[in-house]
């Protein structure tokens, strides 16, 4: 029997499947809305703006938009100097440049004086097929441990227009993490509200929480879907804004549940997973954790579906450790 | 705003000037008498280009230091905050009798720069970062029609940092003649002497697309002249080659060769501050 090979897609984010509508270039048309309100945002890239959405911010205020070519170091301090002319500026690259390349800028040019910059990141963990060099696996971890940064991860369209507008508002520096090009909307943009700084349930269950960021919110309400069927009552807490960290609410919601389970597209070690953990120890709510993430390792090349179903980065994947952390 | 004076004379005041440099070189050895130590070699050679910026050149106020309008100074190596700290407190932005405290702890005259201090415009020290916050900096200015000016000051060995070439790239690509950059060449760095050979620097920048001048950055006419030259339009940003002397104008400090961060004995000062005052 012969199979068709999953092909990784040339620089581009692998289509996950599904079959919730998609939104074309969520971020940048956010943007330009962001910009008709405030006046004040100017476009920033680093030799990625065609791979993270911002050309259509371009093509509006092509004066408001520098691309200072493949210097990401360069991209975040001349963003830090813009904010401190009164604009606001939106600097995009892949998360692992931005992080791995220019963290001394981002933590010193940047957060230090939490001058108004925002940093934007495309290709989060496992969305490229592209291995070590494009897979942002860390850059959360990174991002958590530098002072005053706000650190954010999207689950989907809704998150990203809602994101946008959120940070443009905020004053400070700000790391969020980007999905491009066709984005999935997940969630109802009428009844779901981001807020900085804020957790947000989802859906309610009485078995186990699962708490999730980015775009594992989408499997984590797939999964509680497939759980129930199974006569398991799965809540969902949705976490975007991974620093600050809203702790007391993460405490409150695993505390009506017997077992946790935590999703992201992101080294466990460091991320969420470990971040619930310390939270719900300093809380006193003692209950089993199980995880879902990426391992400590660098993950190789190939397509971004094969490479999130190896991780583990499923709906499957999820349901599998609610059974395991409620030991059914 | 009408705080800021319009524009710099056409002619400077040299002998002024020069007082001023003293002025700012009697304070730093003040300064650095406290803990007796610090980049006090770095200080005193830049201290003619600074007192040139700070009371010649400068569209700014130290009455209105967040005035949008105003010209910037950056200082890059925030290690040199001891020439920084001069140039302000003989402005008036803090008293001179708050110079003893430099580099004590909880004072605002830290060894290097937070631009928590009033009249700092962006956190030195870690090189590499001035010159892409000055371009940053200088786009935001023009975004808004403002004929401010940003001068950022950067020195040899910063130019060892690659994202010094990615800001330089980056500056005349976006043809920015509202950037002037003051590098300062005093050819030593934390192990000596520069440890990586980066001449011919004029060249360098002229390469990347930026209108040199390369000067005696000791000499007060040839700084005045190099800036008045610099205020020139031409959608390309300029960059002053400072060729100074580190410990300028206290000879004993200028014969301790190579000394990148200096340490003096506490029976030393008063010779040290005695030897500026008789030199010219």
């Amino acid at each position: 029997m012969t199979t068709t090979p999953n092909y990784s897609k040339a620089m581009g984010v692998d289509e996950l499947v599904g079959s919730r509508p998609v939104v074309d270039a969520p971020f940048g048309n956010a943007l330009i809305a962001a910009h008709k309100r405030r006046g004040d945002i100017v476009g920033l890239t680093a030799d990625l703006g065609k791979y993270t959405d911002i050309l259509t911010f371009r093509d509006a205020y092509p004066d408001r938009f520098f691309n200072v070519g493949m210097a990401e170091q360069n991209l975040v301090a001349v963003a830090a100097g813009l904010a401190r002319t009164g604009t606001v500026p939106f600097a995009t690259t892949y998360g692992v440049f931005a992080t791995r390349r220019a963290y001394d800028f981002i933590a010193i040019a940047c957060a230090h004086s939490n001058v108004n910059v925002k940093i934007v990141a495309g290709l989060p963990g496992l969305t490229t097929g592209y291995g070590g060099t494009h897979q942002a696996i860390e850059d959360v971890a990174l991002m958590r441990m530098v002072p005053n940064l706000v650190v954010i991860d999207p689950c989907d369209a809704t998150d990203i227009e809602q994101i946008t507008h959120a940070v443009a508002d905020y004053q400070g520096s700000v790391y969020m993490r980007l999905l491009r090009g066709k984005v999935r909307r997940v969630l109802d943009s009428q009844r779901y509200t981001f807020i900085l700084g804020k957790a947000s349930v989802l859906k309610e269950g009485t078995d186990v929480g699962i708490i999730s960021t980015g775009l594992m919110t989408e499997q984590a309400l797939d999964a509680a879907t497939t759980l129930a069927h199974e006569g398991i009552s799965a809540g969902v807490l949705h976490v975007p804004t991974l620093k600050p960290f809203d702790g007391d609410a993460v405490a409150e919601f695993a505390s009506r549940y017997a077992a946790v389970v935590t999703a992201e597209n992101h080294v466990i070690r460091g991320g969420l997973g470990t971040q619930v953990r310390e939270c719900l120890f300093d809380a006193g709510v003692v209950r089993p954790v199980r995880s879902v993430g990426i391992a400590d390792a660098f993950i190789e090349l190939g397509a971004s579906q094969t490479l999130m179903e190896r991780s583990g980065l499923t709906t499957m994947g999820i349901a599998l450790k609610a059974r395991e952390a409620l030991a059914r | 705003m009408a705080s800021l004076p319009n524009h710099p004379p056409a002619q400077a005041d040299i002998a002024a000037l020069k007082a001023r440099a003293k002025r700012m070189r009697n304070h730093m050895l003040v300064m650095a008498r406290g803990p007796g130590q610090g980049y006090i070699g770095q200080g005193l050679g830049i201290a003619d280009v600074l007192a040139a910026i700070y009371f010649h050149e400068l569209r700014w106020s130290p009455e209105h230091l967040d005035d949008p309008e105003r010209d910037r100074f950056l200082l890059s190596t925030g290690h040199y905050s001891v020439a920084l700290w001069a140039a302000l407190a003989e402005a008036g932005v803090f008293p001179l009798d708050e110079l003893p405290s430099y580099g004590a702890d909880d004072s605002r005259l830290q060894m290097s720069t937070l631009d928590t201090t009033p009249g700092v415009e962006i956190i030195g020290g870690s090189l590499g970062h001035g010159l892409g916050q000055g371009v940053g900096m200088a786009l935001g200015l023009r975004l808004r029609g403002s004929n401010a000016r940003i001068f950022c000051e950067l020195s040899d060995g910063e130019l060892q940092e690659g994202s010094t070439w990615e800001a330089a790239m980056s500056g005349s690509n976006f043809g920015l003649d509202n950037l002037i950059a003051l590098i300062d060449c005093n050819g030593i760095q934390a192990d000596g002497d520069l440890v990586i050979d980066i001449e011919p620097v004029a060249d360098k920048w002229r390469a990347f697309g930026w209108q040199v001048q390369e000067i005696d950055g000791n000499d007060m006419k040839e700084v005045t002249d190099a800036l008045q030259a610099a205020r020139t339009k031409g959608s390309r940003p300029h960059a002053i080659v400072l060729r100074t002397k580190p410990g300028k104008g206290v000879p004993t400090l200028e014969q301790r060769e190579k000394a990148h961060f200096v340490r003096v004995d506490p029976d030393e000062w008063d010779a040290l501050i005695r030897e500026l005052k008789d030199h010219n």
